[in-house]
């Protein structure tokens, strides 16, 4: 992935997320959604720095991770829509899709649930001896999960090859970190552990792919497990219909300036990669991305209710 | 023919699987060098190496989530919780997990969880409890609950060749008992079809797990004094083989069901709802259970046996309807 392929990916996320807002706004999708704005370059910055045969687990706000690992965006938005074209057949949601044809293992929507699972997806790698990396992404609130505890201290004894990616985004919900973390260095977490942890500019695309790169490397080689934290900020709500009360506007407008589309765009502009107008001309290639998705979601059938009695065991 | 412990019938089905295929492995805690809190997996470790019976920390969530990871990804984990009370640690990865995989993923989850409920030997409140109930309103899990060597052994190797996650009840009153068994594993057997332990024809017993091991003596019993009780013994509680129980309670009009765990909101209940519903109109009697007491399981040895079901309940309700 060149940066300009993430660049345009990171706009496609964005728009993705701001179509999946509207879209509730006006009725025309149910349930709940957990929007990424704000944190692209982590979702980005990462699948840049993977092989093909490497891993992902997500989270609750997993469209991002999903999308930058490769899914189509018409098959989430279908899911969202809750279509039979959707990855888990309009059963799954916002919160549960999986493709491990792309190595990507998704999340079920309980804080820190996904951070074993991924670590058994490490183990298959370490047993079959494949070389592959997973990639396990949480955030900051489910440091906070007895399991993200023991399975640190697991990973760790088994030397199993697992990044652990912590996304700071400086809320659980609406309790910011220094309410809900004694420490709010999650990286320092990591020498309890005896296993390295890393602080990283979660909104420089740069920063986390290259720093990705390097871990992944040290779990590739049989050195990891790594617990690496990307501080950034959750510029949308925790979710639809969140009213923001525990936060500023100022506070806000200060971390809009710190926008990671903004801050790889300003930087392939001074390096001469990037032109005003061939900027333009990707966003708007995103955006019929993202107009294709919806499109297509909306035009998928339904799923068939009498589908589920079959489907209930493998 | 042989004689063998419930135990050893359960390790040698556990070395034939994983001699079979290579993506079995065990996992559990004190399993390996020590060979389990109850023995099962003694020795096993010698054969297949500590990457295949691997030891792990105290740590119920992480290493049933780690084996739900593994499985997705193509393993066929069978872990071990040490005593059916520790499985609360794990309630998350398997209801939130495991039994979402295929119903909304559509990803196959192949991982067994054994573990021992049930009480009798002292152990305790958080020790001796039976919570297959909690999971048997969870769709998407299977429940195994044998009664005998052979069942088990043929349950078992079904539960580790099924591509769904499979509870497995090893009573660990049925551990050190002994059962004449083929010299040659039984062959694997299909879930949900109960066994007609006893056939009988003046009421029907219906339990599982160690109960209804308790069944067929109580039935032997009952049948020298003349009343002819069958006993149903379920093997799967998921999937439940209504069939047999409704023509059975169809036939004598008069069903009986034994559950060690507390009579409140227990599974007993949950199959006298489906006997009403499919039989009803053919019972002499209204359904009833001998089921444990609403009260957490003492340690004293007269309080614990005062709190789980009676063996005399049984004969004293088979005598009152036949008396």
């Amino acid at each position: 992935m060149d940066t300009i392929q993430a660049y345009s990916l990171m706009c496609m996320i964005r728009l993705f997320e701001e179509a999946i807002e509207r879209l509730f706004l006006e009725g025309r999708i149910m349930g709940t959604a957990h929007t990424c704005i704000g944190q692209e370059a982590v979702a980005v910055g990462t699948a840049a720095a993977l092989e093909t045969r490497d891993a992902m687990t997500t989270t609750h706000r997993g469209h991002g991770h999903f999308l930058a690992r490769g899914a189509d965006p018409k098959r989430v938005m279908a899911e969202l829509f809750g279509r039979e074209t959707g990855y888990s057949r309009g059963r799954g949601g916002s919160q549960m899709m999986m493709d491990p044809s792309i190595g990507f293992f998704g999340a079920n929507g309980i804080t820190g649930g996904s951070i074993p699972f991924a670590t058994g997806v490490a183990l298959d790698a370490k047993l079959r001896d494949t070389g592959r990396v997973t990639v396990c992404f949480f955030g900051d609130g489910a440091s906070n999960q007895g399991v993200f505890h023991e399975t640190l201290n697991l990973a760790a004894l088994w030397k199993l090859p697992v990044l652990f990616v912590v996304e700071n985004n400086g809320y659980a919900m609406s309790t910011p970190t220094a309410r809900g973390l004694a420490n709010p260095h999650i990286a320092d977490r990591a020498s309890a552990y005896g296993i390295t942890g890393v602080s990283v500019d979660g909104n420089d695309f740069f920063a986390v792919r290259d720093c990705v790169a390097q871990h992944a490397a040290v779990c590739r080689a049989g050195q990891g497990p790594v617990l690496l934290e990307c501080v950034t900020y959750r510029l949308s709500g925790h979710s639809r219909g969140d009213p923001r009360v525990y936060r500023s506007r100022e506070e806000e407008a200060a971390a809009w300036e710190n926008d990671p589309i903004l801050r790889l765009e300003t930087r392939l502009k001074a390096d001469g990669t990037l032109t005003d107008a061939t900027a333009k001309t990707l966003r708007e290639k995103a955006q019929a991305c993202v107009d294709d998705a919806i499109r297509f979601a909306e035009s998928s059938p339904l799923p068939d209710p009498a589908s589920l009695q079959e489907d209930l065991f493998a | 023919m042989r004689s063998v412990t419930f135990t050893q019938l359960i390790r040698e089905t556990l070395a034939a699987e994983l001699r079979r295929d290579p993506s079995v492995f065990l996992m559990g805690e004190d399993i390996g060098v020590y060979g389990g809190s109850f023995g099962v997996t003694r020795g096993l470790i010698d054969e297949f190496g500590p990457e295949r019976i691997r030891d792990t920390p105290i740590s119920e969530q992480a290493l049933t989530g780690v084996a739900i990871g593994a499985a997705v990804a193509g393993q066929r984990p069978v872990i071990e919780i040490m005593f059916m009370d520790f499985i609360t640690l794990a309630v998350d990865q398997l209801v939130n997990m495991a039994a979402k995989l295929h119903p909304i993923y559509g990803r196959p989850c192949p991982l067994v969880i054994r573990t021992p409920p049930g009480g009798g030997r002292g152990y305790g409140a958080t020790h001796s409890q039976s919570l297959e109930r909690l999971f048997a309103g969870v769709p998407g899990i299977k429940i195994a609950a044998p009664s005998n060597a052979t069942d088990a052994s043929a349950l078992l190797q079904t539960a580790i060749r099924d591509n769904n996650p499979v509870l497995f009840l090893e009573h660990k009153l049925l551990y050190p008992q002994r059962f004449d068994v083929e010299d040659d594993l039984p062959t694997p057997l299909p879930f949900g079809f109960a066994r007609v332990a006893r056939e009988g024809e003046d009421l029907t017993i219906v339990a599982w797990s160690h109960q209804a091991f308790i069944a067929e003596r109580a039935a032997a019993q009952l049948a020298a004094e003349g009343i002819d009780a069958e006993v149903i013994d379920l093997r799967t509680l998921c999937p439940l083989d209504i069939d047999t129980l409704a023509e059975s309670a169809r036939r004598t009009g008069r069903v009986m069901i034994l559950e060690e765990g507390p009579k409140t909101g227990g599974f007993a209940a949950e199959i006298a709802a489906q006997i009403m519903e499919h039989a009803h109109e053919y019972l002499e009697k209204p359904v009833r259970r001998i089921a444990g007491a609403d009260f957490p399981i003492p340690s004293a040895k007269n309080l614990e046996a005062a709190c789980l079901p009676a063996y005399d309940d049984i004969l004293a309700l088979a005598r009152e309807w036949m008396g």
